[in-house]
């Protein structure tokens, strides 16, 4: 049919591994540090907690891996957050995230040290880089787990909630190694910061060349409003209920008296009433504050897998069988527009300072 | 330009409920759809047609079925619809999936000319992965922007793009030279609806299919079940945590706030968050 033949084209990447094939060489879990500018995000540490469990648990190594320009502190944060080894590249063309680069420099430090389990975050920046990864060498890869575990097999249970969160289901990856799984923000709790703990840091050769280095960071656009929700300690959350943007300001108001900070359901941000940057639940953000205050929240299963680890929920509605209220530690019956502003007012008269002074 | 966009019919997980008795899913009578990031990714491809000039190629792997969702996107605009469709690739992961769309878009080069951009969407609706667009980069070797929340400019005589993706803490601006491969954020644009010339383009249209026999270098091992290395071990309806809930009733409103308030400070909260409370 064709007139002219096809010109030859590259191989397909990502058919066979390279390499040793050998996998019981592999041991050990490698955590994918995340950072931008020099600070490492939670979930990065959020992920040496869990996998210190595990490796423990499999009497392998726990390493990390961070890549930057200048990330010499990241590496010793690392040990102090649970690594035994951590793995460093710095180099100026790895101060911002790209996907070829830091592929790379990732795939490199597979080959070398040969982990049997491979974690990221299940960020932007994770998904981008994982997925990438996972078909280069190839081995198996699990999207945004929520709970992780080992068998006696070693093999990696990576357990992610499906169809809109109405069902959970463990991946396994028995073919190849390392296996790998990205991890959802939030759903973890990092080890207390111990700069005692010892550790070995490992500067990882320079494997990048010229060609690899085919896209160009032209900016990077700050958000204005950078909200941290994920380190929040005291949240007050509205939902449907609050009715317009003005209520936000309410509960914000009670979130800033407590020291904390305010956020919403997909329903209130899908309104328009407050920025998505706010949300909580499955499709925005994880978390698990000491106090979480719901107003207005009738506690669908979206929003609940988002914040149901909170050590402490407190739940405003004027429906008594909101389901919001099973998970509820302390639950009023009422509408929220009365309640709030009553509990800032408790608040003021009871707190010992003159101004709200947030944690 | 040759734009090649890939797509997926999927259930509408939002109408997706499970069974209380035998705690599995009822897919019966829930709607297939286009998964929505996809036709933002569609919709993109067709403003640069209407912009610049270029044919767009819409390619999906699924059952005879998935035609629906071809002649969709045909009726909105697109040039050419295949459906890649074989017993054999059922049940593939996201690894399997990659290798038979990273073919189908060689052979569309084949048949129509080298390809300058791809497009996923960022992921779908029933998977929720994302990792099927990096995938496919990887395989050809194209640069992956993913999240891309506005394709700020394409200079089709330099291959130049720039685009904005969208990150937790802010919007990179990347410029990169095509072929690249872009995953769509539904921020990127409004996809269109087809107009009643499109509509009818779209129900006479049949999509080209493309089975095992039509790759030539296709290495059976790779696909379907066997070329996937996840398995899925045990499914289960998570049970939603439980708490005693203590029910604060008063007088009035004021009474309950200040019952709230004493509750609290008898936990360990205030020490653990500084709160300078008196009771």
């Amino acid at each position: 049919m064709a007139e002219e033949k096809p010109k030859k084209r590259k191989p397909m990447i990502g058919l066979q591994p390279e390499g040793d094939v050998d996998w019981s060489q592999y041991s050990g879990i490698l955590v994918f540090v995340e950072q931008r500018d020099g600070v490492a995000k939670s979930v990065s540490w959020q992920l040496l907690g869990e996998s210190r469990r595990m490796a423990d648990k499999l009497g392998a190594p726990l390493m990390a891996l961070v890549m930057g320009d200048n990330v010499g502190d990241i590496a010793k944060e690392a040990v102090a957050y649970g690594a035994d080894k951590v793995y460093v590249c710095d180099n100026p063309e790895l101060k911002d995230y790209r996907t070829r680069p830091y592929s790379r420099v990732c795939l490199h430090v597979i080959r070398e040290y040969k982990p049997e389990i491979v974690l990221m975050g299940a960020t932007y920046t994770g998904r981008d880089l994982a997925g990438a990864i996972a078909t280069h060498l190839p081995t198996g890869l699990t999207a945004d787990s929520t709970m992780l575990d080992v068998d006696e097999e070693r093999l990696l249970h990576a357990s992610r909630p499906a169809f809109s969160e109405k069902m959970m289901a463990t991946i396994l990856c028995k073919q190849f190694k390392p296996q790998m799984a990205t991890v959802r923000s939030g759903t973890f709790e990092a080890l207390p910061y111990d700069e005692n703990r010892q550790g070995d840091i490992i500067q990882v050769e320079n494997v990048l060349k010229p060609e690899h280095l085919t896209t160009e960071l032209l900016e990077f656009i700050r958000a204005t409003d950078n909200v941290n929700l994920e380190d929040a300690q005291v949240i007050v959350a509205g939902g449907r209920g609050i009715g317009g943007a003005a209520g936000f300001e309410t509960l914000k108001e009670l979130a800033q008296e407590m020291g904390g900070i305010v956020a919403a359901t997909r329903a209130a941000t899908d309104a328009g009433w407050i920025d998505h940057a706010y949300q909580i639940g499955q499709t925005g953000q994880t978390v698990r504050p000491k106090l979480y205050i719901a107003a207005g929240i009738s506690g669908a299963v979206q929003h609940v897998v988002g914040m149901q680890n909170s050590e402490y929920i407190v739940a405003i509605n004027k429906d008594p069988e909101a389901p919001i209220f099973k998970i509820a530690n302390y639950g009023i019956v009422g509408d929220w527009m009365d309640v709030v502003p009553a509990l800032v007012a408790a608040w003021k008269k009871h707190s010992q300072k003159a101004t709200a002074n947030p944690v | 330009m040759h734009i090649v966009v890939c797509i997926k019919q999927v259930p509408d997980s939002r109408e997706i409920r499970i069974d209380p008795v035998t705690n599995t899913l009822i897919r019966q009578g829930v709607p297939a759809i286009v998964n929505y990031y996809d036709l933002h990714g569609l919709e993109e491809a067709l403003r640069l047609k209407d912009e610049l000039g270029a044919r767009v190629t819409v390619l999906t792997m699924g059952p005879p079925s998935a035609d629906k969702a071809l002649q969709q996107c045909v009726s909105m605009g697109a040039d050419e619809g295949v459906l890649i469709s074989d017993r054999a690739f059922a049940g593939a992961d996201t690894l399997a999936t990659s290798y038979v769309i990273a073919l189908g878009i060689q052979k569309a080069e084949d048949e129509w000319g080298p390809v300058d951009l791809v497009f996923c969407g960022k992921q779908t609706i029933d998977g929720d992965t994302g990792q099927v667009g990096p995938g496919v980069a990887c395989r050809l070797d194209l640069d992956q922007l993913t999240y891309v929340e506005k394709v700020e400019s394409v200079d089709p005589e330099t291959g130049a793009i720039v685009v904005h993706r969208h990150l937790e803490d802010g919007v990179e601006r990347i410029k990169a030279k095509m072929p690249v491969l872009i995953t769509a954020m539904s921020e990127l644009n409004r996809p269109r609806r087809a107009s009643l010339p499109g509509v009818l383009r779209g129900v006479r249209y049949k999509p080209i299919v493309w089975t095992t026999n039509d790759f030539e270098d296709l290495d059976r091992s790779k696909i379907g079940l066997r070329g996937s290395p996840t398995v899925v071990g045990k499914t289960w309806v998570p049970e939603t945590k439980q708490a005693e809930t203590v029910w604060l009733e008063g007088e009035s409103t004021e009474a309950i706030a200040e019952e709230l308030v004493k509750r609290l400070t008898e936990t360990e909260l205030p020490t653990k968050l500084g709160w300078e409370l008196e009771v």
